[in-house]
């Protein structure tokens, strides 16, 4: 793998960290399994393209990007807690009807950003190739993100949203709304999931309408693979691991493209997600039994 | 001041499985006072406590603590007014937080949760001085997570955490009743000890009529959702569970089975 698709690869790492953060919120700290993120993604990505392209300013646009993925994640959670739809049903209702607001949004499938002023060009004032700037940038971004994430789960606030999650009659007991709970978790879900699709389309260059699909399962993936190279003692660890699962799932994938040997090619890539994921969830599993078999024998 | 009027609970109403769990209940409890709940299964004692918290809410009648009608407030809206320990006794826990991470969501019941830290400095010494109390050792173990602690532990931590902060009303559903004699015999001492300590008006529901006789000073009991009897000190004291049976007899006017309750 040359150095350039390597720091590429630490580089969407580093934006899907937000996503993993994002899915982290709903799928650990609130048990909601949360398929909005493939429509809020896109809509940070439209939103801030949308903006960008009409002559607002970068930063500006990329905080509506975040609002918007927020307004997302809240209607989803108010369709479970007010409407009382499943809650995995209210999220794919979201996605699907985020695809037509995205097209809506552009005006158009995709709307390129090319010679647009973004958030990152700053960067090329700086004395250093672009994909060295951009990684650092992002991870400067990923690791503001993580502080104030890992400071708000050890809040008041945080405390409670996390016994919502955890066990919902005893957070209602101790006084604790566990509606607002979810919207208020739901809406930062997806605001930073919004915030990945808005670095990510201008590091790309574009946003696409087609952009979100699966990445959900990244998300998933890089938590789920987190947990299972980083044992989540502390919020601080769990968050953690997060960020470092999204980098090494990136990186296992460059890898499998990368490697000519297996033959793999670009279009094999939801294929291998799909089987790194199996086994990030399968092979911490065997971990036990492996133990207990050699302690057998000894 | 707790004064339930005339409350009545309806489940599946209009179908074949309508069941009136509650049929016009009305009670009143002075301040202060340690009231027991006897009756036996589908008798209303758990809906009857489920409306006081508010988890389930009531198709008339009023339900007044501390001189509030709370009748249309949700469980989080009360639980200012209304503390509960559960049966089950995993549920009055997190298991993935820490025993402070647990006793900090409880001072803040009924209160503003801000965005400082959860976990303060200034609570730490209130904290281990309360575990040390239960004479469990948990004061020592504030950072350990509630899931390695045994159901005993957990349940003593859930009743410490119920009565962190004053409330008016405290509920115990049948708190000890998922665990061990011996434990079960811990957990009560402890109740009634915390109970005495803070002067609170509480109302424990329990399976075991030696139970319902031996603490509080009142005992009612509940049959087809209405109260079947209700006795007080001092005429209560010296009954025994066969007095109870005679006492529902003449009331209700009809037999009641001593295994149709347990007893122990």
């Amino acid at each position: 793998m040359s150095q350039i698709a390597f720091l590429g690869a630490i580089e969407t790492g580093l934006i899907f960290a937000l996503v993993a953060f994002g899915v982290f919120i709903s799928f650990r700290v609130l048990d909601f399994p949360d398929l909005t993120v493939d429509g809020s993604f896109p809509l940070g990505a439209a939103v801030s393209a949308t903006l960008i392209v009409g002559g607002i300013n970068p930063w500006l646009a990329t905080l509506a990007a975040i609002l918007a993925g927020g307004i997302a994640g809240a209607i989803t959670a108010w369709m479970n807690v007010r409407l009382h739809i499943l809650n995995l049903l209210a999220s794919i209702l979201s996605m699907i009807a985020l695809y037509s607001i995205n097209l809506r949004i552009m005006g158009r499938p995709n709307v390129a950003l090319l010679g647009e002023n973004t958030i990152l060009t700053p960067l090329d004032s700086i004395d250093l190739p672009y994909y060295v700037t951009t990684p650092l940038a992002f991870a400067l971004i990923a690791l503001v993100v993580l502080i104030g994430l890992v400071y708000f789960l050890k809040s008041e606030t945080g405390l409670a949203m996390r016994a919502t999650g955890e066990n919902p009659r005893m957070a209602r007991a101790q006084g604790v709304s566990t509606s607002v709970m979810i919207v208020m978790g739901m809406a930062v879900s997806n605001g930073l999931v919004a915030l990945a699709g808005a670095l990510f389309a201008q590091s790309q260059g574009a946003a696409d309408v087609t952009m979100g699909v699966g990445v959900i399962v990244v998300g998933l993936a890089s938590v789920i693979g987190g947990e299972a190279l980083i044992p989540a003692r502390t919020i601080l660890l769990a968050i953690f691991a997060c960020l470092i699962g999204a980098i090494f799932y990136r990186l296992a994938i460059a890898l499998a493209l990368n490697a000519d040997f297996i033959g793999l090619q670009a279009q094999d890539l939801n294929l291998v997600t799909a089987v790194l994921v199996a086994m990030a969830i399968v092979l911490p599993r065997f971990k036990p039994s492996f133990k207990s078999s050699r302690g057998e024998k000894s | 001041m707790i004064k339930i009027e005339n409350l009545r609970v309806t489940f599946g109403q209009g179908t074949p499985l309508e069941n009136n769990a509650l049929r016009g209940l009305s009670l009143s409890v002075p301040k202060g006072q340690f009231v027991t709940v006897i009756g036996s299964n589908g008798a209303g004692k758990s809906t009857f406590l489920n409306a006081l918290s508010g988890e389930v809410s009531v198709d008339s009648g009023k339900i007044i603590i501390a001189d509030k009608d709370v009748t249309s407030q949700a469980t989080h809206q009360r639980a200012k007014l209304v503390s509960r320990v559960f049966q089950d006794p995993l549920a009055g826990t997190c298991a993935n937080l820490t025993i402070e991470e647990n006793l900090s969501l409880a001072i803040k019941r009924g209160k503003k949760r801000g965005l400082s830290l959860a976990n303060k400095k200034e609570y730490v010494e209130l904290f281990q001085d309360r575990l040390h109390n239960l004479g469990l050792g948990l004061e020592r173990r504030l950072q350990d997570r509630i899931g390695l602690l045994s159901g005993g532990q957990r349940q003593a931590i859930s009743l410490l955490m119920a009565t962190l902060e004053p409330s008016q009303l405290l509920l115990l559903d049948e708190h000890t009743a998922a665990l061990d004699p011996k434990t079960a015999r811990f957990v009560l001492e402890l109740t009634k000890a915390i109970i005495e300590q803070h002067k609170l008006t509480a109302i424990m529901v329990t399976h075991s009529m030696r139970q319902a006789l031996d603490v509080g000073e009142r005992t009612l009991m509940l049959h087809e959702g209405k109260v079947a009897f209700d006795i007080s000190n001092p005429e209560r004291e010296g009954l025994d569970v066969p007095d109870l049976l005679n006492l529902f007899e003449q009331n209700k006017g009809e037999a009641l089975s001593d295994d149709g309750l347990l007893l122990s």
